[in-house]
């Protein structure tokens, strides 16, 4: 079994959803996270707070330097993500075809380096 | 024995390296190993035949050699790393030994190939390299981009595959036709690649209709019963069988109705005319078998005068249906013009938006010529000239626009 990262990427699909909306999607969501355990395709996921709570560590000269703000410029920023065990990329694919359906959102599926032992 | 010929190990080379490779990727799990494997085979092939004669079966001889290479090398690495190429060795040696459902390795190699995690770019670069044996730099000159650039899309393509885990198999019957699709559309832009008129590597671009349409009959003989499978098949075989006289000795572009039909390949057109009767009579009409079908009226008439356009047009119709396009709609009216004028056909043409294509101002232009509406037709070939990039339809177009009257 291989490991993947689906990350959710949210503004480019729906900067403004309505709250009907979001109550649509936490329920699609909650309803794919308990195919993934029953499937044993779960590993773990977690919804995010938006990019403006974020902060960035990183080392300047030798010194720890945090800063305010995402990593990243640029409106994209990940909202979500799940962490999916699965027999190959076409399993992985199936999965992430669920999920940008559940979250109405655009998905990217990405390999880890390493296979669990 | 008699001795062989180096053109025959060329031919068995490739006819049979997409084989052999499909079979060790298969057996091992690893395309680069599969790869080096099988043209270290080749190598000794090489070296062997020309004294010993072909082997009774070259195919089964290539992979038997390519397998025992590939252990050989797995053993060499896992007594340098150990655990990792122990594990794929052991893979190895769990595999049958006999060579089993080959050509369903092939298969599975080809939609590997195309699989819709790969840019078209890639797919048509993977299959050309691991289904048709082309080199990384037979392929560079086909699509005119500079060999690093190839050699580093092939790599990452490869990597992908291993890393993202792309499956190696035939994709489950309800996945079929779209994954289908990506692999005929990959095998279509290879055939167009080389039929395109050009002024560029004209040895590439055969190698590259050659190769698609052994691609098309690997997969007419894997996939029996999809129609679109013989479809576009046959297509390529009509389109084939003009190619020659497609341009003149020096290079300029002739248009169908003035070919040298007599030089038409025969063979090429009643393969051809035999696989549009067999979708025919399958009644499953789709895009590609449609316009084998319009290919195969074509190929049909001893003279361009003689041609049935009527029977053209239906088939444009009826593509419309299954393929709404505007491109579509443009080459329908190119019929329309022969059945009821150019008159109608103009008007069905200026219906259409396609003004960033060269061709919908070609075409135009034409018309508005056969309506002496010279002025008019001039714009249209400046329009036509300003978006082509071919050199060898610029200069026809050119030639176009200067014969129109003052």
């Amino acid at each position: 079994m291989k490991q993947y990262l689906l990350s959710v990427y949210p503004a480019a699909a729906q900067p403004d959803a309505s709250p009907e909306a979001m109550q649509t999607i936490y329920r699609d969501v909650d309803a794919l996270n308990s195919e993934l355990q029953t499937a044993g395709a779960w590993v773990f996921a977690g919804g995010l707070h938006p990019e403006s709570t974020a902060s960035v560590v990183r080392l300047k000269d030798g010194e720890v330097l945090t800063t305010d703000g995402p990593f990243a410029e640029g409106k994209e920023h990940i909202g979500g993500f799940w962490v999916i065990k699965a027999e190959d990329l076409d399993a992985a694919l199936a999965w992430a075809a669920k999920a940008t359906r559940a979250c109405a959102a655009p998905i990217e599926v990405r390999p880890f380096e390493d296979e669990p032992s | 024995m008699a001795a062989v010929e180096s053109g025959e190990i060329e031919r068995v080379f490739r006819e049979e390296y997409g084989r052999a490779v499909a079979v060790l990727v298969r057996g091992f799990g690893d395309i680069d190993l599969a790869e080096e494997a099988v043209q270290e085979a080749f190598t000794v092939a090489v070296q062997r035949w020309p004294a010993t004669g072909l082997p009774p079966s070259p195919a089964g001889w290539i992979i038997t050699t390519a397998r025992r290479r590939a252990i050989d090398r797995l053993r060499r690495d896992a007594a340098r790393q150990g655990r990792h190429a122990t594990a794929a060795l052991l893979h190895a040696g769990s595999e049958p030994t006999e060579e089993g459902p080959v050509q369903d390795d092939r298969l599975s190699l080809i939609f590997t190939c195309c699989h819709p995690a790969l840019a078209t770019d890639v797919q048509i670069a993977l299959t050309l390299r691991l289904l048709g044996g082309l080199t990384t730099v037979e392929i560079a000159r086909a699509f005119l981009v500079p060999e690093a650039t190839m050699a580093q899309r092939l790599v990452r393509a490869k990597n992908k595959i291993r890393a993202a885990g792309i499956p190696y198999r035939v994709p489950a019957a309800d996945e079929l036709p779209g994954r289908l699709r990506a692999v005929l559309a990959v095998v279509y832009l290879v055939f167009n690649e080389g039929y395109r008129a050009s002024s560029g590597d004209a040895l590439a671009r055969d190698e590259l209709c050659t190769e698609a349409i052994r691609l098309g009959r690997l997969l007419a003989d894997l996939l029996p019963d999809e129609p679109e499978v013989v479809g576009l098949l046959a297509l390529m075989l009509l389109s084939e069988s003009r190619r020659l006289t497609r341009t003149t000795p020096e290079g300029d572009l002739v248009l169908l109705a003035d070919q040298d039909r007599a030089r038409w390949n025969r063979e090429l057109i009643d393969e051809g005319q035999a696989l549009v009767r067999s979708c025919l009579r399958r009644n499953r009409p789709a895009p590609y078998q449609i316009q084998a079908a319009i290919n195969a009226v074509h190929s049909d008439a001893p003279t361009a005068g003689a041609t049935d356009w009527r029977q053209i047009l239906q088939l444009y119709d009826q593509l419309l249906l299954v393929a709404p396009t505007q491109v579509v709609a443009l080459n329908r009216a190119v019929a329309l013009a022969e059945v009821e004028g150019a008159a109608p056909a103009l008007a069905a043409v200026d219906r259409l938006g396609l003004d960033g294509y060269y061709l919908f101002h070609a075409i135009r232009a034409d018309l508005l010529s056969r309506l002496n509406r010279n002025s008019e037709a001039r714009r249209a070939y400046g329009a036509a000239l300003a978006l082509v990039s071919n050199a060898v339809e610029r200069t026809f177009l050119e030639r176009a626009r200067g014969a129109l009257p003052a």
